[in-house]
C-alpha cells in the first residue's frame, strides 16, 4: 500500500487487471482514510474491485446490498429477539428461586435490574454488516453494494458512519473501530446521490476498457483463450460499444461470450458464429435487431483485427 | 504564490466552471497534494480529480482547467523553487525602476518573463477577470504594476532630448512596450480561460433564461439547448428522490404477523403502511400553428430532458387534427432539432381549432387520461371563432388529476378577439402566463411538485 504502482500490482496478483485512477483512488482511501464512491455502468467490476481488494489486503470483506426499504436493523444490528424471549421464559420459570421470597419492593427490582443488563449485551446482539466491519481487529473491506437502490433515510444514517467509522447502539454505547474499513460504495445511477455524501467520498468513475485493459481482463479471466480470437473478439464488443445500443455490452458480458466461444471450440470470428452467440452479448431484443444487418461487415472488422493471420498486403495467410 | 494559493485559486477556478468544490473537498486535496507531491504531473491530475470532481460533467470541466492552469504554473512554480529567495521580495517592495522594466523586456528568458507576469498578475488580482473585454483593462494594470510608468517618463525625456542616440532609444522603448504588451495581453488572456469562462457563461445562462422567448433570435436559440438541458437536469434532481411516507397511524396487520411469525406473533417487529408517490404521468397537448410553435420547442425539450423522471409522457401536438407525436421525439438528443421538424411538418402550419383538437383526443387517445394524470396545454386558446367545445375540456378535467394552462400570451390578452382562455379557465386547476425559460422550469417544477 506505499504506492499506486504496488496497488496496481497488488490487485493485478489477485486477478483484478488495474488502471491508474483506480489504484490512484485506492491509494487515496487509504491514506486519507476517505469512502470511495465508484461511479459507471453495470458489469464494468464495481463490486469485484472490492473483492479483489480484500483478497490482496486478506482481510475479510463485509458486504452490505442496499435495496428499497433497507434500514438499520438490516444494515447496522438487531437484538436476538427469539433469544431474549426464549430466556425470558427460562427465566420465568425459575424467578421464584433466583430472587426468593419474603423481600422487599426495592431489593427485587435491583435484582431484576441486573438480569436486564444481560439481555441486553453483546450476547444477545446480532451484528449487521456496517457492525461487523467496525468491530474487526484486522480492518476490513466494507462493500455498500448499489447505494443509490437504497432510501434517503438510509443514506443519511450512513454519514455518521462514513466519516467518523463509528456507530452507537443506545444500550452499549458507542462502538468506533480499532482499524478503520476501506469502504467502497458502488452506485449504477438509479438515482442522483446526495450531496452531503458525495462530498464525503472520494469519487471514482469506471468506465468501458479500451481494447488493451479489455484484453488483459478476458485473458485473466477466461485462461486457455487463443491470442487470435481473444483479439477479435474484443475488438468487436469495442465496435458494438459504439452503436446506439439501449444497453451497452460490458465487460462481464464480454468474460461471458468469451467462454461461450471457448466452450463451441471456436478459434476465430466469422459471421455466423457471431449471430448465433450475439444474445450473449445483447439483452434487448431491439439491439439485436438494430445491429443484426452490420453484424457481417463487424465480424470481418473485427476478424481482421489480429493481423498475425495476415499477410503484409491485407489478404489471410493460408500457409 | 504558495502552494496554499496555487490549490485555493485552482478551486476558485473550478467553482466558475459549475464545479462544486466544498471546503471540505479543498482541505481534502490540500492533504492529497501533500501526499502525491508536485513532481508527477499525471499522478497529481488523477488525484485531484478523485478528489474534487464528483460527476462526469465535473471530471471534463476539470481536464480541461487543470491542463489550462497547471500548464502555466507548473514552469513558474519549478524555477521559483531553485530562485525563490533573492528575486522575489525585491520586486514585491520596491517600486520598478524603468531600468528594471527594460531589463525585462530584453530579458530573452522565457522563464523569467512569465514569472514577473504572473507575479504582475497576482499583485492585480487578476483571478477576479469576469469578462473577456476586461483583458485590456487588466494588461494595462499589469503594466503599470511591472513599472511602465516610469519607463513612460525617461521615454518622454528622451523624446525631448532630440540626438540621435535618444531618438534610438526611444524606438527601443516603444518597442519594448508594446511588446510587454501584448505578453501582458496574453497573460490576462490566458486567466480569463481559467477564471473567467465560466463565470461568463453562467452571466450568459441567467440572461437568457430570463429573455422572452419571442425576442429571441437564431444564435439564442442554438444556445439555449445546454441551458434547457441543465436546468432539466436539475429539475430531475431534485425530483428524483423517491420520497416514501410512512404512515404511522395505521399498522400494516399482514406485514408485521408475517415477520413476527417466528416469536409466538408478539409483534417486536412493527411495520407500518406506506403511502406511495404516484409516478408522474403528463399528457402534453400542444397548439402547434405559428404563434405558439416556438414554445412548443422549448417545453418539449424540457421535458424530453426530463425522461428519467417522467417515463410516462405523452405528447400530442395539434393545429386543427390532433396528431400523437411521441414515436417522432424517441430519438438521441442530438437530433431533436430533426424530430422537432417532423412534428411541426406533421402538424403545424394550419388554422387552429382547439374544438377538433378535443374531439380527437376524446376519439382516439381518452384512455390516456386517468386519475394520475396532468394534462397540460400550451396554446393561447385562440380557436378562431370555432366551437372551443367546452364540454369535452370539463370532461377531460374531471378524469385528470390536474389541468395546467400555460399561455404565452399575457394575461391583459386573455378573451380578447377569437381568445377562448376565459372559457377554458375555470376547468384549469393553473393557468399561467409562459415568457421566458424561467417560467417553463417553473410551470414544471409545479406540475412535478404535486406528485410528492
Amino acid at each position: 500500500m506505499t504506492s499506486p504502482e504496488a496497488i496496481t500490482q497488488g490487485l493485478a496478483s489477485v486477478g483484478y487487471i488495474s488502471t491508474d485512477e483506480i489504484s490512484m483512488a485506492i491509494y487515496l482511501a487509504v491514506n486519507l482514510r476517505k469512502p470511495v464512491l465508484i461511479e459507471g455502468p453495470a458489469g464494468v467490476g464495481k463490486t469485484d474491485l472490492a473483492q479483489s481488494l480484500a483478497r490482496y489486503l486478506d482481510v475479510s470483506l463485509e458486504r452490505l446490498q442496499c435495496y428499497e426499504g433497507l434500514d438499520e436493523s438490516k444494515s447496522l444490528y438487531e437484538w436476538k429477539y427469539g433469544k431474549q424471549l426464549l430466556y425470558t421464559q427460562i427465566l420465568k420459570d425459575r424467578l421464584n428461586d433466583i430472587v426468593g421470597e419474603g423481600k422487599s419492593i426495592s431489593a427485587l427490582t435491583d435484582k431484576l435490574e441486573s438480569f436486564e443488563d444481560l439481555f441486553f449485551s453483546h450476547q444477545f446482539l446480532e451484528p449487521r454488516p456496517l457492525l461487523r466491519a467496525m468491530e474487526q481487529t484486522t480492518g476490513s473491506v466494507l462493500l455498500i453494494d448499489e447505494i443509490d437502490k437504497s432510501d434517503e433515510e438510509f443514506e443519511a444514517f450512513l454519514l455518521e458512519v462514513l466519516s467518523d467509522y463509528q456507530v452507537t447502539v443506545p444500550e452499549l454505547g458507542t462502538i468506533k473501530a480499532k482499524v478503520p474499513p476501506v469502504v467502497i460504495l458502488t452506485s449504477n445511477n438509479v438515482r442522483e446521490l446526495g450531496d452531503a455524501l458525495k462530498r464525503r467520498c472520494l469519487h471514482l468513475y469506471i468506465g468501458f476498457p479500451e481494447a488493451g485493459r479489455e484484453r488483459e481482463i478476458v485473458g485473466a479471466r477466461v485462461p486457455g483463450i487463443g491470442e487470435d480470437l481473444l483479439k477479435q473478439l474484443v475488438a468487436f464488443v469495442q465496435g458494438l460499444r459504439e452503436k446506439d445500443l439501449k444497453k451497452r455490452p460490458s465487460i462481464s458480458e464480454t468474460v461471458d461470450w468469451a467462454r461461450t466461444l471457448m466452450l463451441l471450440h471456436a478459434d476465430s470470428l466469422n459471421e455466423k458464429l457471431v449471430r448465433e452467440t450475439l444474445n450473449v452479448l445483447l439483452k434487448h431484443e431491439s439491439d439485436i435487431e438494430s445491429v443484426s444487418s452490420q453484424v457481417g461487415t463487424m465480424a470481418r472488422t473485427a476478424a481482421s483485427a489480429s493481423d498475425i493471420s495476415r499477410l503484409s498486403s491485407g489478404y489471410p495467410n493460408f500457409s | 504564490m504558495s502552494a496554499e494559493a496555487t490549490l485555493t485559486n485552482f478551486v476558485r477556478a473550478l467553482r466558475s466552471a459549475d464545479v462544486n468544490v466544498s471546503t471540505a473537498e479543498t482541505l481534502d486535496a490540500a492533504r492529497t497534494l501533500r501526499l502525491i507531491g508536485y513532481s508527477d504531473r499525471g499522478a497529481l491530475k488523477t488525484s485531484l480529480r478523485t478528489v474534487l470532481a464528483k460527476s462526469e460533467p465535473e471530471k471534463e470541466a476539470y481536464n480541461r482547467l487543470f491542463d489550462l492552469y497547471f500548464s502555466q504554473h507548473s514552469k513558474s512554480t519549478e524555477d521559483r523553487s531553485s530562485s525563490d529567495d533573492g528575486d522575489n521580495d525585491e520586486t514585491d517592495e520596491t517600486p520598478a525602476s524603468a531600468k528594471d522594466f527594460m531589463e525585462l523586456a530584453n530579458s530573452k528568458d522565457e522563464a523569467e518573463l512569465d514569472m514577473a507576469m504572473a507575479r504582475a498578475g497576482n499583485a492585480v488580482d487578476i483571478q477576479d477577470i469576469r469578462f473577456s473585454t476586461q483583458v485590456g483593462y487588466y494588461s494595462q494594470k499589469m503594466l503599470k504594476s511591472l513599472g511602465v510608468e516610469a519607463m513612460e517618463k525617461t521615454l518622454l525625456e528622451k523624446l525631448h532630448e532630440q540626438t540621435p542616440e535618444a531618438e534610438r532609444d526611444a524606438e527601443e522603448m516603444m518597442a519594448a512596450r508594446k511588446e510587454m504588451t501584448r505578453r501582458a495581453a496574453d497573460y490576462a488572456r490566458r486567466q480569463f480561460d481559467v477564471f473567467g469562462v465560466g463565470a461568463t457563461q453562467q452571466f450568459r445562462d441567467d440572461f437568457l433564461a430570463d429573455k422572452r422567448i419571442s425576442e429571441m433570435d437564431r444564435s439564442d436559440l442554438d444556445r439555449m439547448r445546454p441551458l434547457v438541458e441543465k436546468l432539466a437536469r436539475r429539475l430531475a434532481t431534485k425530483h428524483s428522490r423517491r420520497r416514501r411516507r410512512k404512515n404511522r397511524g395505521q399498522l400494516d396487520i399482514r406485514r408485521t404477523l408475517r415477520s413476527n411469525a417466528g416469536r409466538d406473533g408478539v409483534p417486536f417487529d412493527v411495520h407500518w403502511k406506506q403511502k406511495h408517490k404516484d409516478r408522474p404521468k403528463l399528457v402534453l397537448l400542444c397548439d402547434v400553428s405559428g404563434s405558439v410553435a416556438r414554445y412548443v420547442r422549448f417545453l418539449l425539450l424540457f421535458l424530453y430532458c426530463l425522461r428519467d423522471v417522467v417515463p410516462d409522457l405523452h405528447s400530442f401536438a395539434f393545429s386543427a387534427r390532433l396528431k400523437d407525436v411521441g414515436p417522432f421525439l424517441d430519438v438521441p438528443v442530438d437530433r431533436f432539432e430533426q424530430a422537432m421538424e417532423r412534428v411541426m411538418h406533421e402538424a403545424g402550419w394550419g388554422s387552429t381549432d382547439y374544438g377538433q383538437a378535443l374531439s380527437d383526443l376524446k376519439v382516439d387517445h381518452w384512455s390516456v387520461i386517468d386519475r394520475q394524470t396532468t394534462i397540460i396545454v400550451l396554446g393561447d386558446a385562440r380557436s378562431n371563432h370555432g366551437d372551443p367545445r367546452i364540454d369535452l375540456f370539463e370532461e377531460a378535467a374531471a378524469r385528470a388529476k390536474r389541468v395546467v394552462w400555460l399561455s404565452p400570451e399575457a394575461r391583459g390578452l386573455w378573451g380578447s378577439g377569437d381568445s377562448e382562455m376565459l372559457r377554458y379557465r375555470p376547468h384549469c386547476s393553473v393557468v399561467s402566463n409562459l415568457s421566458t425559460l424561467k417560467d417553463v422550469e417553473r410551470a414544471i417544477d409545479d406540475v412535478l411538485m404535486h406528485y410528492n
